[in-house]
Formats: C-alpha cells, sequence, structure tokens
C-alpha cells in the first residue's frame, strides 16, 4: 500500500515523509486531483495558518476529490490544521469554510495559559482507540497549535491546556490527531504505525 | 497532567561542524552535529537548536546542507537559525526541514520580519531569540552575537515581538552565558510573566539544579543548553530523572 500525501506547501510534508520512511512505507506527495481520487489511503499533514490549507484545497481544487475519497471509505488521517480542516470553520478564519466532515467548529484556546500550547502533553482515552493501540497511558506527544475543538464527546482522546479538546478522533475511516506525530517520538512512530495497519 | 517543562540541546555551528562548548577530547564525534542530533534524540531531548553562529553568506549553502542532515536523524522538533534577514531566507530553513525558525538581530532592526514569518508560517514556527544584559534598573537587548547594545528594554522588545507574531521567546542572559553559573532566573520570571508566550531559558546551565531553579522560580517553559550536553557533563536523561524527583514535570524517555 502507498500513502498519498496531500502536499500543500505546509513545513511538516517533508518530516511526515520521513517519518513514513522510518517505518518503511512508500509515500508520495500530491497536489493533484485526480492523484486524491486514486489514492489508496489519504494523509494530511498541517501546521500553520488555518487559511492557508483551507485556500490551497480550493485553488488547487482538491476540496471535491477529498471529500468523494472520504465518503468513499479511502483512509484518512489528518494531522493537526489536517484535524481541524475537518470541521466547519474555525475560529482562526471564520469567514471560510472547512470541509464540514464532522459536526462542530474550531475554536482559539483560552488565554488564561501560554498560547501557542507548544511542547510534550499527555492524553486522556475516552473510549477505545486504534491509533493509540499499544501506546503507553502516559505517554507524551508534541503539540504546536492555538486552535482546537473544545466540544470533545467525540473524541477517542483529548488533552488540556488552559480547557479539554479533542486530541484523537477516529469516526470509521476517518482519523485525526491535533498532535504531530511525526515529531512525537517512539510514541508518534507507533500511532502511524497503527493508521498504516488500519489503512492496509 | 500538564505540558511538560522542555529540555533544549542546541548546536552552534560554524554552518557545518559544531564550533562552541565541544570539548574534542576523547570525543572524536562531538564536533558532527548529525552524530549529535542522533544522540540528544535518542536520549529523550524535546527539541533540538542548530545556530550558524558565523552566519556567512556564502556558508549558507552548507548550512542548509546540515539542517537536512540533522532533520533526517530526528523524531523530534527541530529550530534552526542565525543570520536570517529576511522571510526568503526563513523559507529556505523551513524547505530544508526545520519546524521553527529563530530571529534575532535582523527582527530587531526591521520588527516586519517577525510578521512576515509569522503570516506565512504561523507563530509557532516563529522563535523570537533576545540576547539580554542587565544595565541598572533593566535589561538591554544586545545584537550581533550578544557584543552591541539595540539600546533597547528586553521586556519591551519581547511585548512587541509577541505582538509582531513570534509564538516563542529564546532569551538568553549575556551575562550569564558560558559561566555555568545557572540560568539568570530573575531576567527569565520577568519576561516570561510579561509576555503569553512560551519561553525558552538560555545562559549559565550546569547543573541540574540550575534547571529546577529556571523552571521552578523563572516559569521557564523550556530550558537550553550546549557545552554540558556535548561533554556529556550531563545526561539529558538523568537531567529528567532528577527534575521528574524534584516535582518538575518532564517527559521521561522510555
Amino acid at each position: 500500500m502507498k500513502i498519498t500525501i496531500l502536499d500543500y506547501g505546509a513545513g511538516n510534508v517533508p518530516s511526515v515523509e520521513r517519518a513514513l520512511q522510518r517505518l518503511g512505507v512508500e509515500s508520495r506527495r500530491t497536489s493533484s486531483p485526480e492523484c486524491i481520487s486514486k489514492a489508496e489511503a489519504l494523509l494530511l499533514p498541517g501546521v500553520g495558518h488555518y487559511a492557508a490549507l483551507v485556500r490551497a484545497l480550493d485553488e488547487r481544487n482538491l476540496r471535491a476529490p477529498l471529500v468523494d475519497a472520504i465518503h468513499r471509505g479511502v483512509p484518512f488521517l489528518g494531522i493537526c490544521l489536517g484535524l481541524q480542516v475537518l470541521f466547519k470553520s474555525s475560529e482562526e478564519a471564520s469567514q471560510l469554510q472547512g470541509l464540514n466532515l464532522l459536526p462542530g467548529i474550531v475554536s482559539a484556546l483560552p488565554p488564561n495559559v501560554k498560547l501557542p500550547h507548544m511542547g510534550w502533553n499527555q492524553l486522556e482515552k475516552k473510549r477505545e482507540s486504534s491509533l493509540l493501540a499499544g501506546v503507553d497511558a502516559g505517554a507524551y506527544f508534541y503539540f504546536a497549535h492555538s486552535y482546537a475543538v473544545l466540544d470533545s464527546n467525540d473524541a477517542a482522546a483529548t488533552c488540556s491546556h488552559g480547557t479539554k479538546f479533542a486530541a484523537v478522533i477516529e469516526q470509521q475511516n476517518i482519523f485525526a490527531v491535533q498532535f504531530h506525530p511525526e515529531k512525537s517520538g517512539d510514541s508518534g512512530a507507533r500511532v502511524l504505525q497503527n493508521f498504516l495497519r488500519l489503512a492496509a | 497532567m500538564s505540558l511538560a517543562h522542555r529540555i533544549i540541546p542546541c548546536l552552534d555551528t560554524d554552518g557545518e561542524r559544531v564550533v562552541k562548548g565541544v570539548n574534542f577530547v576523547g570525543l572524536r564525534d562531538a564536533g558532527d552535529p548529525v552524530a549529535l542530533a542522533a544522540r540528544y534524540n535518542a536520549e529523550g531531548a524535546d527539541e533540538l537548536i542548530v545556530l550558524d553562529i558565523a552566519a556567512s553568506r556564502d556558508r549558507r549553502p552548507t548550512f542548509l546542507e546540515t539542517i537536512r542532515c540533522v532533520a533526517a536523524e530526528l523524531a523530534i522538533p527541530l529550530t534552526a537559525g542565525g543570520g536570517i534577514r529576511t522571510l526568503e531566507d526563513g523559507r529556505a530553513v523551513v524547505r530544508a526541514g526545520a519546524d521553527k525558525v529563530t530571529v534575532n538581530t535582523a527582527a530587531v532592526e526591521r520588527p516586519e520580519l517577525i510578521s512576515e514569518l509569522s503570516r506565512e508560517f504561523g507563530a509557532q514556527a516563529v522563535v523570537l531569540a533576545i540576547d539580554a544584559r542587565r544595565a541598572d534598573d533593566h535589561w538591554d537587548v544586545m545584537v550581533r552575537g550578544g557584543r552591541e547594545s539595540a539600546s533597547r528594554d528586553a521586556i519591551e522588545w519581547a511585548r512587541m515581538g509577541v505582538a509582531a507574531g513570534a509564538g516563542e521567546i529564546l532569551l538568553t542572559s549575556v551575562d550569564r552565558d558560558g559561566t555555568q553559573s545557572g540560568f539568570d532566573v530573575t531576567l527569565t520570571a520577568a519576561i516570561s510573566k510579561s509576555v503569553t508566550v512560551p519561553v525558552i531559558a538560555s545562559g549559565g546551565a550546569k547543573s541540574p539544579e540550575h534547571f529546577a531553579e529556571v523552571f521552578r522560580d523563572g516559569a521557564a517553559d523550556a530550558a537550553l543548553a550546549a557545552s554540558i550536553f556535548h561533554d556529556k557533563v550531563q545526561s539529558i536523561r538523568a537531567l529528567k530523572e532528577f527534575l521528574a524527583a524534584s516535582g518538575v514535570e518532564v517527559r521521561l524517555p522510555c
């Protein structure tokens, strides 16, 4: 199986590629609608501003093929902004529409803590999680964001920084994490490995 | 359960080799940033910073190659900088594999550089490096490798930098740098409490107690050191075990 990485110019594409390489998996970058339509498994990395991701998806006509692929059941992993874009919209750029595949919106983390939420934090598991299989309960993951999905009822795991937010999402073929597995050492590698197993 | 305090080794390079604070005796590979990066990644470092302290134009391609090779070794975040003057310089560093870019002198001269980088890569990717030196009743911002005063108050500059879009501050005490007499806890606390972003304390680290102090009393979110790690005076694992035992939340390597 080959992983197709949506490349919209995000800074973390090379590190995601390297992380997959270390796991012995072939990946290819693409920013073409055709390649997305043919993908066996999709990975959307992202870091930075929400607007940059949404605009890039629209300018390159990637929105429709991406939504179609996910509706067809193609395994999808979203990382950081790649999680946030699955929802209806974000306070970071409220005039723009997200992919609206999951109910809810992305909000700013509260200002009573240091922002961005940057560094290593732990998760609280809410239910059985395939992405977190074999990951120690106290494992740390690397986060770098100021916005998050605060309604965490549907999340498989949450994290807390000023307030609770969704850290791991699993809904059928949709998988997403707010942290950066590609930067989270062995625990992160395990999460990526789990996704690869689920996608195979 | 909360955000762990980060331990960050820093590699000062001349573009290609680690040049500062390295005891070469009996440690043949210590000058190789790639070997050091691999070691720190395995030892449980939370991030790595690579700086080009020579920052000369003609050595830049070599430094970018160093970033590429270092990034290939890491499963943790990488920050790179030194001599970043333009958005294009920042882009080159990010394309080479850095997750964050540090800016220093050029940002003091032209604060818009911070906004330009922040707009393109997000605030989480822009680290404002401030070299501060005690001057009577305040701290002065120093530029050009800590040699020249910018005649600017460090606290004010930190606030300005954050307003311009910096997502983190790398704060070095010029007074303590290289002295191994401990972090400047007062300076770190003053800056950390004045800004809304995380602060990395730097300069003066030697003992594990120094780290505990700057986290507890200096309100530091992360602490950086170079030579004590390169020279194996202090192992990252032992440091983190000490901090955990002292009640400081850290990510213990497995």
